[in-house]
């Protein structure tokens, strides 16, 4: 059957044959997860089961409930002292990976540039080839932290470039950008007429400095799509419920296409949403402190067997180099996995500037990553 | 809580070295911690969490609850009574309670006649002790924070982006 031009530009991953490695052996220890090793708070599910029993099965406004939407309007100011209007300039979605769909279907004509950056997490790119736009990938430099410099950008744009995106803190590398970084790139941001593309569902898990959403910069929140959810701070990867935050004409753009192709996110995870913002910060503050005792436990291990690691700000990933050993990110991992049973994802998933690195997840309880450490140090010595 | 507490309170098993990466601090900062958190009293013992609804032995094969009224002693306040009831090897917790009674005593025996005995020969004729309720645990589902069944598996795929 035809095929539509646009999807056959999408280049296959490189990686499925390892991901089927991988899900098909058993016994695996795996640092290869992109999602919280908790299962989501009980007082949550517990809410979700109630609003169930209680018969809230029914769509709900295209936006979600009002009341999700004043929550999270209440949470971002409490929190970061954002100010955003629940009645025009929030969108609940299914996942920040709809937010970031409908964002850049919102913002794309055709022939349109939107920067990205390498290595990256895996869809940014693929969604603007699919709205028919170009992704333009910046390289990023680990002597910068893999993070995109004002210079990165000022060097590619041109009069096509509409969007940039950013993810911090980032998956894979783990690298989180401070007030003033942010300041740096909102300068380049407003000089080239950029809009911002903002993804921070990982910024509840920050864990040197206190996390800035670009949008609170002065001047940047008429230029940038905020995109945030419940996944990884919650726990919640599971319930597919994200939001997006914007201007409001942005935020109506979305919206339209939203109504058309999803209708609503499904109340129960809305449900669920609603008991997270209001009673889950303890909950999240415990994750925190655990995530980042592993984290200091695995950048130390790491370094003590020989993968240089820098110490990533925050997310749940490492991004050591694997490049004293030789091998391809591809074959370190498949050759880890079959040795050792231990699953770790290769750079090169990321893109072109991931090889010679590992993502690893610290997402797993502290036994596993000590068994896993010590797995890797057999393995680094047997090599 | 100092986060050595709340990491041993987790697992004793962490060695000092693991700690020590853990808090970004030296294994030497962290053992002298330990030692002083030992010294002081802090910590008290390392013990493993036993399920001993799969054991089931005879040791320990019923628990009680037990509510005492007590007579506060002049000078002594519930110091004193307390102590003698926590003495005895059968009491495993003993609690001062706000509400209608005093004590709480959890007690342990071999069988319903055992505690049975305990109470009758050993509490109730105390001469502060006032009156005791007995209540029989009939089933533990969780406990200091524990559920005492075996950790589900986890069900998230072993690889994702």
């Amino acid at each position: 059957m035809k095929i539509s031009k646009l999807v056959k530009q999408i280049p296959p991953s490189g990686i499925r044959v390892f991901f089927e490695l991988v899900l098909g052996m058993k016994d695996v220890i795996s640092l290869g997860v992109g999602e919280p090793d908790f299962v989501t708070p009980w007082n949550i599910r517990e809410k979700a089961i109630f609003s169930l029993e209680e018969g809230y099965t029914s769509y709900t406004s295209n936006k979600g409930i009002i009341e999700l939407r004043r929550e999270i309007s209440r949470y971002l100011n409490g929190k970061y002292g954002l100010d955003y209007d629940p009645e025009e300039e929030i969108l609940v979605t299914v996942g920040v990976s709809e937010g970031y769909d409908l964002a850049i279907r919102a913002i794309t004509d055709s022939g349109d540039k939107v920067l990205v950056q390498d290595p990256t997490y895996v869809s940014y790119a693929p969604v603007i080839t699919i709205c028919g736009g170009k992704a333009v990938h910046m390289k990023t430099e680990p002597g910068d932290g893999f993070k995109i410099t004002p210079r990165d950008i000022s060097r590619v744009c041109d009069k096509k470039t509409r969007a940039i995106v950013l993810n911090y803190p980032n998956n894979p590398t783990g690298n989180s950008y401070s007030r003033k970084e942010l300041k740096g790139i909102a300068v380049v941001v407003a000089k080239k007429g950029l809009i911002m593309v903002s993804d921070e569902i990982y910024c509840g898990l920050t864990y040197d400095f206190k996390h800035t959403p670009f949008s609170s910069l002065p001047g940047m929140k008429e230029r940038t799509i905020y995109l945030n959810g419940f996944s990884k701070a919650y726990a919640m990867t599971g319930w597919r419920i994200g939001y997006a935050c914007g201007p409001k004409d942005i935020i109506a753009a979305m919206t339209k296409i939203h109504q058309y192709t999803m209708m609503c996110v499904p109340i129960t995870s809305q449900m669920a949403a609603v008991e997270a913002l209001k009673n889950g910060d303890r909950s999240v503050e415990e994750m925190k402190r655990e995530y980042r005792r592993r984290r200091e436990f695995v950048i130390a291990r790491l370094n003590e067997i020989g993968l240089s690691c820098h110490k990533p700000e925050g997310a749940f990933y490492a991004f050591p180099s694997i490049k004293k050993t030789g091998l391809s990110s591809l074959e370190f991992s498949s050759r880890l996995l079959k040795q050792e049973k231990v699953a770790v994802v290769p750079g090169t998933a990321f893109g072109p500037s991931g090889e010679g690195y590992i993502r690893i997840s610290y997402a797993t309880g502290f036994d596993k990553l000590k068994e896993a450490m010590e797995k890797i140090e057999r393995f680094l010595k047997a090599l | 809580m100092n986060e050595i507490i709340e990491i041993l309170e987790k697992n004793a098993r962490a060695t000092p070295e693991e700690i020590a990466k853990m808090l970004g601090m030296t294994t030497s900062a962290v053992r002298n911690s330990i030692k002083k958190l030992e010294r002081d009293g802090v910590i008290l013992k390392y013990k493993a969490i036993i399920n001993k609804e799969i054991i089931r032995d005879e040791e320990s094969g019923v628990r009680a609850l037990i509510e005492v009224r007590v007579t506060p002693q002049k000078n002594l306040g519930f110091e004193y009574i307390a102590e003698r009831i926590y003495r005895f090897p059968e009491v495993t917790s003993c609690y001062l309670m706000s509400g209608t009674y005093d004590l709480l005593v959890v007690v342990e025996g071999k069988s319903i006649h055992t505690v049975s005995n305990f109470v009758a020969e050993k509490l109730s004729p105390m001469e502060n002790v006032r009156g005791t309720v007995t209540h029989f645990i009939l089933k533990k589902y969780k406990e200091d924070g524990d559920i005492l069944k075996q950790p589900e598996r986890s069900k998230r795929p072993a690889i994702s982006l």
